[in-house]
């Protein structure tokens, strides 16, 4: 038994408690709200039990935001906890948890469902499609990201949240060190999240090497499905390492193995190796997404078709490959010896090649344009100058000789962010703003949206800019506090009213949706960008099947080619035929939730009642194994409907930008 | 303080500022070791490159933005349609080999120049300092001396000092930035680390590998003396400081926070955790989080035979019912 029962709720903590009562409130007013409306039945037929890949990527996209505003208020805690030397504001295993949590939810659960919402969304948009590969198994990834979501959240109310850091270093991470069930939190939610990314990353190459529609050869693909696609295989080469890494994990803590503790000759280096092994890849898991949307964006509103298409497509292949060779970077301080850290210290540096490709690719793209600065667009501008910054700070951590004063220290903890800010997250709002029409009918306002853009963007550099300078005067990472003898407490101050400003910016972000939702103009085209990719050749939102029929590409930017040359912009009644989709299921949901359950079970120790609760699996597994409905058909006269509502008639909003 | 050094965040702003080396009281760019030295040469060296890098694409970028605006002017501009230029894609290759080849050199080179006795220092006798970490504490031992400090570590200055380390729990890290970079220790791992002051002065050293609670306060002054005032000094301790025992040793490796202390003998005698099959040293009864204490899971190798508990000194007492991080005794 990891816990005892007068503990199982975090008590005598006036933050914690405030959450425990803000959580209660929030469930009795969702619940009260879908009943008052009696949306109960809409909520199960419409979303929980969907299979439609648009309405998963929504609900990923929601989850994304959702945890980035608690992995940002995360980080507000941080922030104020650092403010002033000696602050009491929070104790250390408070600030401990914190951080932890912070890490590990900013990287699994926003940056991963937004970047995996936004692939679920556009990717068959874009190739042509009318569905992912198996659809009823992209429903089963996302209830599992959200069981492992829910499953960590909870942990800071219940039970006591992960102190040892996202990385979780052994043996601090062992049950010598951390007592109580914490960590199990972290080695079981992951977990169960891991397997539901890895089954989206196997899905994701089946329907881009699959699905594509007539005509879209390899290289005909927008770049942001080949980024994609290049992620996926990266996904399925290092969450398996991770996953393997967790289970050991588990079994240390709950079940007495000594894999990686200090008694009984466990290896903590093994478990440093996994953890990069698999940690390395999965930032350019994140951030390669990224690059795609910000090309799709980029080549939108210069006008011109990507610069150097072929060589992006090379330098993205190239990064992939180096990602799964430079994992010792992340602790040159170790002491393998000067030949590893050379070779390591090589490999690194020359992930600067592809990706100083790609930026002057970006730029060239945009040379001879006509820039139109939308708010689309000034994120995409801003993440030039930014990631610069991250990527020189980068290659300097990247010398090994180097890396030795950098190590763990608040310049490491300004880099990562510079990387993953500009190349994640203001990819993220640019994708928002640019396929939010697609997503919901109407746009994002432009005007909030550029109040969004400036706070965020200044916030973001007030708030990591300091950090640099704090670390190179040697503040380090994850420390709560500091004595006013360092002098490090203007810059910490700094950084402080920098986060304000940031968390400001998200505000608008919030308001932005909150008006736009209520007030936006409804009567928008398919294409208001005047965009050059396939997912604007259907209606904004995309009706359920995707497209009347499906479109024949013939270059790259298939759309613009089709707009260029007036080919297969129109429908003839006598082309629309039977459409083939499949069916809604509540398994997924089911699955989720057992896995959830047993989770919960495992993470408290309860191993019996963790093993009948995964009976419910095994059930799981057996139903969907005898389920034989293949789905139905639309009819004919329901396609032509849909299709004539926003066909042919001039709509007020065509092209939104002058 | 904070009215003072108004000035300060706005540096902060002004990168390039940092680039002109004009701040140079950040104790990375202010070295006072050979070791430390080479590695500033080494990232000085790196900061003209991306300084270089920082500029042209800065100015590539201002440029075109501004040039390629859309304006009412040019409304009817169609953009031409552009696959590519191997010609400049093969340039933007290259010079990025270039500079990768440029900084490589250089890091190899100081990558295996710091696993060795500094050059100028070479004919000087190093001496060996064996550093242990705790929670939450640095244990110095110094075998040819045959005393043992704890938080504070005073070596001579003008001679190389070959720091041996290990951990008796968790990871930590040994970092003096001011001497050179830093080092992983490890339980049943020896990890080396040369590092040599130039002249007399002190030193701020601290643990930057997160190791729990106590991790914050984990830091050490290291005192270059001169040679004499060294063996001042050692003599001093050899007549006035306490013996260290065995039990005193097990309790200084419990969960806490020290001041200074100083023993004569070394705890070499009986441990050095840094040897594959030495001991383990944990005391999981001393670490709760959340009113649950730690636990080993059953081993054939014995933990550490609980001494005396009523022997809790210097550090606070971790087994009453704290739950929570509060750590007073520093």
């Amino acid at each position: 038994m990891g816990i005892n029962w007068h503990d199982f709720f975090i008590v005598g903590n006036p933050l914690i408690l405030g959450s425990q009562i803000a959580i209660l409130l929030t469930m009795i007013g969702i619940v009260a709200g879908v009943s008052y409306l009696k949306k109960w039945k809409w909520l199960w037929r419409e979303w929980l039990t969907t299979v439609d890949h648009k309405r998963i990527g929504i609900m990923y996209i929601l989850s994304g935001v959702l945890m980035f505003f608690r992995g940002g208020v995360d980080g507000l805690l941080m922030k104020a906890q650092t403010s002033r030397p000696e602050m009491k504001f929070l104790d250390a295993q408070h600030y401990n948890e914190i951080f932890t949590t912070h890490g590990v939810i900013m990287i699994l659960f926003a940056a991963m469902p937004l970047l995996i919402g936004i692939m679920n969304v556009i990717i068959p948009l874009q190739i042509g499609a009318r569905d992912v590969a198996f659809p009823q198994l992209n429903a089963l990834s996302f209830w599992l990201f959200f069981a492992g979501a829910m499953l960590f959240n909870i942990s800071f109310v219940i039970g006591g949240s992960p102190d040892a850091g996202w990385t979780s270093y052994f043996p601090l991470a062992g049950k010598e060190f951390t007592p109580g069930i914490g960590n199990n939190y972290y080695a079981v939610a992951l977990q169960i999240a891991g397997i539901g990314t890895l089954m989206t990353g196997i899905n994701f190459i089946v329907t881009i090497l699959k699905m594509r529609t007539k005509g879209m050869g390899l290289m005909k693909m927008p770049m942001f499905t080949w980024t994609s696609f290049v992620a996926s295989i990266i996904i399925v080469a290092s969450f398996p390492i991770f996953t393997v890494a967790l289970a050991l994990m588990t079994f240390d803590r709950i079940f007495g193995t000594h894999f990686f503790t200090l008694s009984a000759g466990g290896m903590d280096m093994m478990w440093v190796n996994l953890f990069w092994l698999w940690g390395h890849p999965e930032v350019y898991i994140v951030v390669l997404p990224a690059f795609g949307m910000f090309s799709e964006v980029i080549a939108t509103f210069s006008r011109k078709m990507l610069f150097g298409y072929k060589s992006m497509v090379f330098s993205v292949v190239g990064i992939a490959f180096l990602s799964m060779l430079v994992w010792v970077h992340h602790f040159f301080t170790m002491g393998s010896g000067p030949a590893v850290n050379s070779i390591f210290s090589i490999t690194t540096m020359m992930i600067a090649i592809p990706t100083g490709v790609k930026m002057f690719n970006w730029l060239f793209t945009m040379r001879k344009g006509r820039i139109q600065f939308t708010t689309a667009m000034l994120w995409a501008l801003a993440f030039i100058p930014c990631f610069i910054i991250g990527g020189v700070t980068g290659v300097m951590l990247a010398m090994g000789a180097a890396d030795y004063q950098y190590h763990n220290t608040l310049f490491l903890v300004a880099h990562f962010h510079y990387v993953l800010i500009p190349g994640v997250v203001f990819a993220v709002f640019a994708a928002l703003y640019y396929w939010w029409p697609k997503m919901f009918g109407f746009m994002l306002n432009e005007k909030i949206g550029k109040i969004h853009f400036w706070l965020f963007v200044i916030g973001f550099n007030v708030t990591f800019m300091p950090m640099f300078f704090l670390g190179l005067d040697g503040a380090v990472r994850r420390s709560y506090t500091y004595s006013a003898e360092s002098g490090f407490a203007p810059l910490f101050m700094v950084s402080a009213i920098g986060a304000v400003i940031l968390a400001l910016g998200f505000a608008a972000l919030c308001y932005n949706i909150y008006w736009s939702a209520r007030y936006a103009d409804r009567n928008i085209s398919n294409d208001p960008w005047d965009a050059r990719t396939l997912e604007w050749a259907t209606a904004s939102p995309a009706p359920f099947y995707n497209f009347a029929k499906l479109p024949e590409v013939k270059s790259v930017d298939a759309y613009w080619y089709m707009k260029k040359h007036n080919e297969g912009l129109t429908l003839e009644d006598n082309e629309i035929k039977e459409i083939h989709m499949p069916s809604n299921s509540g398994l997924p949901f089911f699955m989720g939730v057992v896995f959830g359950i047993s989770g919960f079970f495992l993470v408290f120790e309860w191993k019996i009642a963790a093993l009948v609760a995964m009976i419910g699996i095994l059930a799981g597994l057996i139903i969907r194994s005898f389920d034989y409905n293949d789905g139905f058909h639309v009819s004919v006269d329901e396609i032509k409907q849909t299709e004539k509502a926003w066909r042919g008639n001039d709509k007020g909003v065509n092209n939104h930008v002058s | 303080m904070f009215k003072k050094n108004y000035f300060v965040p706005l540096l902060a702003l002004l990168p390039a500022l940092l680039l002109s080396g004009c701040d140079t009281k950040m104790l990375v760019f202010d070295p006072k070791g050979p070791a430390a030295r080479d590695i500033l040469d080494l990232i000085n060296w790196s900061l003209v490159f991306m300084l270089l890098v920082v500029v042209v694409v800065f100015g590539l970028f201002g440029y075109i933005i501004w040039k390629y605006r859309a304006t009412p002017e040019n409304k009817d501009y169609e953009p031409p349609e552009e696959h590519g230029s191997t010609k400049l894609e093969l340039i933007w290759t290259f010079i990025p080999i270039l500079i990768v080849i440029v900084l490589t050199i250089p890091t190899v080179k100081t990558i295996y120049k710091l696993e060795k006795v500094p050059a100028g220092y070479e004919n000087k006798q190093p001496i060996t300092i064996n550093v242990t970490s705790a929670d939450w504490k640095w244990i110095f031992s110094y075998p040819e001396q045959g005393i043992e400090t704890v938080n504070y570590v005073n070596i001579p200055a003008g001679t190389p000092v070959k720091f041996k380390l290990t951990s008796a729990g968790t990871m930590q890290s040994f970092w003096v930035p001011q001497l050179g970079g830093q080092k992983y220790t490890m339980n049943k791992m020896e990890t080396k680390l040369y590092l040599t002051a130039d002249k007399p002065g002190e030193f701020l050293g601290r643990n930057t590998n997160f190791n729990g609670k106590g991790y914050a306060d984990m830091e050490f002054t290291v005192e270059a003396k001169s040679p004499q005032a060294f063996d001042k000094w050692v003599k001093e301790v050899k007549t006035t400081a306490p013996k260290l025992t065995e039990k005193k040793y097990y309790d200084l490796l419990k969960p806490t926070h020290l001041g200074r202390e100083t023993y004569i003998g070394t705890h070499l005698q009986w441990v050095d955790h840094g040897k594959m099959n030495s001991k383990t040293y944990t005391n999981p009864e001393l670490y709760e989080v959340h009113g649950v204490k730690g636990k080993i899971f059953k081993d054939e190798e014995p933990s550490k035979k609980t001494t005396d508990e009523t022997m809790n000194m210097d550090g606070m007492d971790m087994t009453d019912k704290s739950n929570g991080g509060e750590h007073d005794g520093h």
